[in-house]
């Protein structure tokens, strides 16, 4: 009964989503007041609907109910209730009904915050996320429908992959898809746009909160994802340029490029037209992820459907929104004239020194990702692009990102002279050369990692240097607080970010030191690892919920005293046959102790050590990015509404 | 096409894929003693793709095939082969797929391409839409005359010794 009411709820919310859509667009174009009043209580009713759906799934998999066949395949009685709700996202048609509904909160977040939009504008993105709605439900309830029934049902279900049972695992399909379906938004905004042919800085300060907090949410799931991968599939490596990885990195490149030229909108009334483009790239390219995820085109263990069918749909669908975006584009993007003008060197231009970079970026990840793929089938060659072409292809981009990055918030608007800036950098410059030679020095002159420290720093610092300039932190240090807190947040916002980024890189120079040790031990034998003394006390049995497995105790010494106890263990799960290995890991922030256990013999186990500098400085990185990205959302620009639709409205009445 | 293509692809990538390996932990045994050769035997494996696993260097991979090639790697070294060496002995035998970073060829010049080709195709279109851009304001807006021009840089300046 409970799966035969989500799936009403799902036919329903399709049925309102296709209403949103006709009325919205029809009431836009016809100026009719009601029809359009009509598409924010139809959005609140999507979002009810497909709660109920996504609820009456949960539910299932809750009390594992063996009559629905998704449960049967993903799910097993045995498993912690955590994992057993969480899991139901952890399949293909079940991550469906969990995109939707992100997409109908979104719809529902613009019905209710959006009452400040001009009233066509706000029917218009309505009707765009309904169509995107009816797009995605029509595909779940056609191809891929989560309450199919199986009867006679089986005793039990056959189990979720057990390395996706993890607390990390569990929560980055959800922030991943509030990334996704963040940029449905602005993409929806976009539409709008283009069909009223009107772009000015009331729409920039409307797209650019979704798109901060698009970008915010995507940084988190990727963080979430890579940092998954570092300690739960145990090769010490966090990122593997994976198509997938690369399928989340491509949006997440095009979404950074597009909440940075939708300031440029908001406040100078420039570069509408490729802020319009960006809005449609980073839908199609959160829309290409989808597709290579789930047509079989790649195969991973993201991959959950590899079902042509599927694929042929999914391709349909992307052809008709990004193409009919990009059609649109082509018909009316000559209508939205620029009328703000800027010198190159400025702080637009700056902004499109980013865009530039960070969109020949995404090209290199993109046609890497694709290239095999075209390869085989165009000219018939097997070839592999693997992370050795991506380090060496992005990083004569990234440097000058890098370098960009500090100088950029620091120019003036519309005219800049570059000498003055520098003269402000210069501190943050000489930090960077200091941090270069020190780890030149005792790293014994490995390149790489110490022009990673260098440009850690050098972020880190200009952040410092931008804000220290802006509340004349040195020159009047009296009214100094006082100016700080009247700093716009958006400026700390991107200050915060940008040191985030500085963080991060930091964390990947220090991987760059990362030093391995493979061993064979018995209980009782010692081995050393970049001045750790790892001694091995015993591997015993244990038990948990639906695994057991052998656990090894290795006891860490440092100069005689005792660090940490490491507990590394091998599970073996019977419900899929399936053994994993749990990566011990002990963290003082500055680095990462890290084990695992292989097999045993000769009275003996293996184990592999890794000595990890700087490590989770990667995610505390990209949790920095993501706080900047909250911060400046918590604007007071960004809750105010904006001036043009104000006077619109006032001007309505009369 | 697209009805052809995507089942094409679809068994493609089926019979390349390998189930999500379990870590590879390794065997002591199988490395170099001498911890130069040993790192210099996995720089190199980690240039090469583990062919029946789904995007693994060998080096992360426990599939037999993976420990047979870092076998192969590790007994060339070890018989003081260069790194070049090796990399062709093992290309000579396995062909393109086997190379994560693929060579510069006819059929790859694109792909390496693609860096300048971003940029300055970028870079092209920023110069078209500037000109563009000008071409409009000027009509829109007229000259500045001399006197203009001269009090727009005497505040210039004022401004700049404000700030």
């Amino acid at each position: 009964m409970i799966p035969e009411l989500g799936h009403f709820a799902l036919a329903l919310a399709l049925a309102l989503s296709a209403a949103q859509a006709v009325f919205g667009l029809w009431g836009a174009q016809r100026g009719e007041a009601r029809l359009m009043a009509a598409a924010p209580p139809l959005a609140a009713g999507v979002l009810l609907a497909v709660a109920v759906s996504l609820g009456c799934l949960m539910w299932s998999f809750a009390v594992n109910d063996t009559t629905v066949m998704n449960v049967v395949q993903n799910s097993h009685s045995a498993k912690p209730m955590l994992y057993k709700l969480t899991g139901t996202w952890g399949n293909h048609e079940g991550s469906l009904v969990l995109w939707v509904f992100i997409l109908a909160l979104c719809g529902g977040a613009v019905a209710l915050f959006g009452r400040d939009l001009p009233s066509r504008l706000q029917a218009r993105v309505l009707a765009v996320l309904g169509l995107v709605t009816v797009g995605f439900l029509a595909f779940t309830l056609g191809t891929s429908n989560p309450f199919e029934r199986v009867w006679p049902p089986p005793l039990d279900g056959q189990g979720l992959n057990p390395i996706l049972q993890d607390p990390g695992l569990a929560f980055h399909p959800p922030l991943l898809y509030l990334g996704y379906v963040g940029y449905a938004v602005t993409y929806a905004f976009a539409i709008a746009a283009l069909i009223e042919g009107r772009v000015d800085a009331a729409w920039g300060r409307w797209v650019r909160p979704w798109a901060l907090a698009a970008w915010a949410f995507l940084t988190l799931g990727i963080a979430l994802g890579s940092w998954w991968a570092y300690y739960e599939l145990g090769w010490g490596g966090y990122w593997f340029w994976d198509p997938v990885e690369n399928a989340s990195l491509l949006p997440w490149l095009a979404g950074a490029a597009l909440l940075h030229s939708a300031i440029v909108v908001e406040k100078r009334e420039a570069l509408k037209t490729w802020t319009v483009f960006l809005a449609l790239l980073a839908f199609g390219l959160s829309l290409l992820g989808t597709f290579l995820v789930r047509s079989g085109v790649l195969n991973s263990v993201h991959a959950f459907a590899n079902d042509p069918d599927r694929g042929v749909f999914i391709l349909l669908l992307m052809m008709a929104y990004v193409g009919g975006g990009f059609a649109l584009f082509a018909w009316r993007a000559a209508a939205m004239a620029p009328t703000g003008v800027f010198a190159p060197l400025s702080r637009e231009g700056g902004l499109v020194l980013n865009n530039l970079l960070l969109c020949s970026i995404a090209a290199v990840v993109l046609v890497g990702t694709l290239y095999p793929m075209f390869a085989d089938l165009l000219l018939g060659q097997k070839i592999s692009v693997g992370p050795p072409f991506f380090n060496m292809a992005t990083f004569p981009l990234v440097v000058p990102l890098l370098a960009a990055m500090g100088v950029g918030p620091m120019l003036p608007w519309k005219r800049a002279r570059l000498w003055p800036v520098l003269q402000r950098l210069w501190w943050a410059a000489l930090g960077g050369m200091a941090a270069l030679l020190l780890a030149l020095a005792l790293s014994g002159w490995r390149v790489l990692p110490a022009l990673g420290f260098a440009a850690g720093a050098w972020l880190i610092l200009a952040a410092a240097t931008d804000i220290a300039d802006r509340i004349a932190l040195f020159s009047r240090p009296r009214a100094a607080w006082a100016r700080a807190r009247g700093l716009p947040r958006a400026a700390w916002g991107a200050a915060v970010a940008h040191a985030g980024v500085g963080v991060t890189i930091l964390g990947l120079a220090g991987m760059g030191l990362a030093q391995e040790k493979l061993t064979l031990m018995r209980p009782g034998d010692a081995a050393t690892l970049a001045g750790y003394t790892y001694r091995l006390e015993g591997v015993e049995d244990v038990t948990g919920p639906n695994w057991t497995a052998r656990r090894a105790t290795l006891t860490v010494t440092r100069d005689g005293r005792e660090v940490t106890v490491l507990r590394p263990e091998r599970r073996n799960f019977p419900v899929g046959r399936m053994v994993t290995t749990e990566a011990s890991i002990h963290t003082n922030w500055l680095v990462d102790l890290y084990a695992v256990l292989g097999e045993e013999r000769d009275g003996g186990a293996v184990v592999r050590l890794h000595h990890n500098p700087l490590a989770p400085w990667i995610w505390l990185g990209a949790a920095i990015m993501a706080l900047g990205g909250g911060i400046s959302l918590s604007d007071r620009r960004m809750r105010v509404s904006a001036p043009a639709a104000k006077l619109a409205r006032g001007q309505a009445p009369a | 096409m697209i009805r052809r293509l995507v089942p094409a692809l679809a068994l493609g990538a089926a019979l390349l894929a390998a189930p999500p390996a379990p870590a590879a932990v390794g065997d002591p045994a199988e490395r170099l003693r001498d911890p130069a050769l040993e790192a210099r035997a996995q720089a190199i494996g980690r240039e090469l793709r583990c062919l029946v696993c789904q995007n693994q260097s060998i080096e992360d991979s426990d599939a037999p095939l993976a420990r047979d090639l870092r076998r192969i790697v590790r007994e060339q070294v070890a018989a003081g082969q260069s790194n070049a060496e090796v990399m062709r002995f093992v290309h000579d035998r396995y062909g393109d797929f086997v190379l994560l970073r693929p060579r510069l060829t006819a059929a790859t010049a694109l792909l390496w391409a693609t860096p300048a080709l971003a940029l300055g195709g970028g870079a092209l279109l920023i110069l078209a839409m500037r000109r563009r851009q000008a071409a409009e304001a000027a009509l829109a807006a007229p000259e500045l005359s001399e006197a203009e021009r001269a009090r727009l840089r005497a505040a210039e300046r004022d401004g700049e010794r404000a700030a």
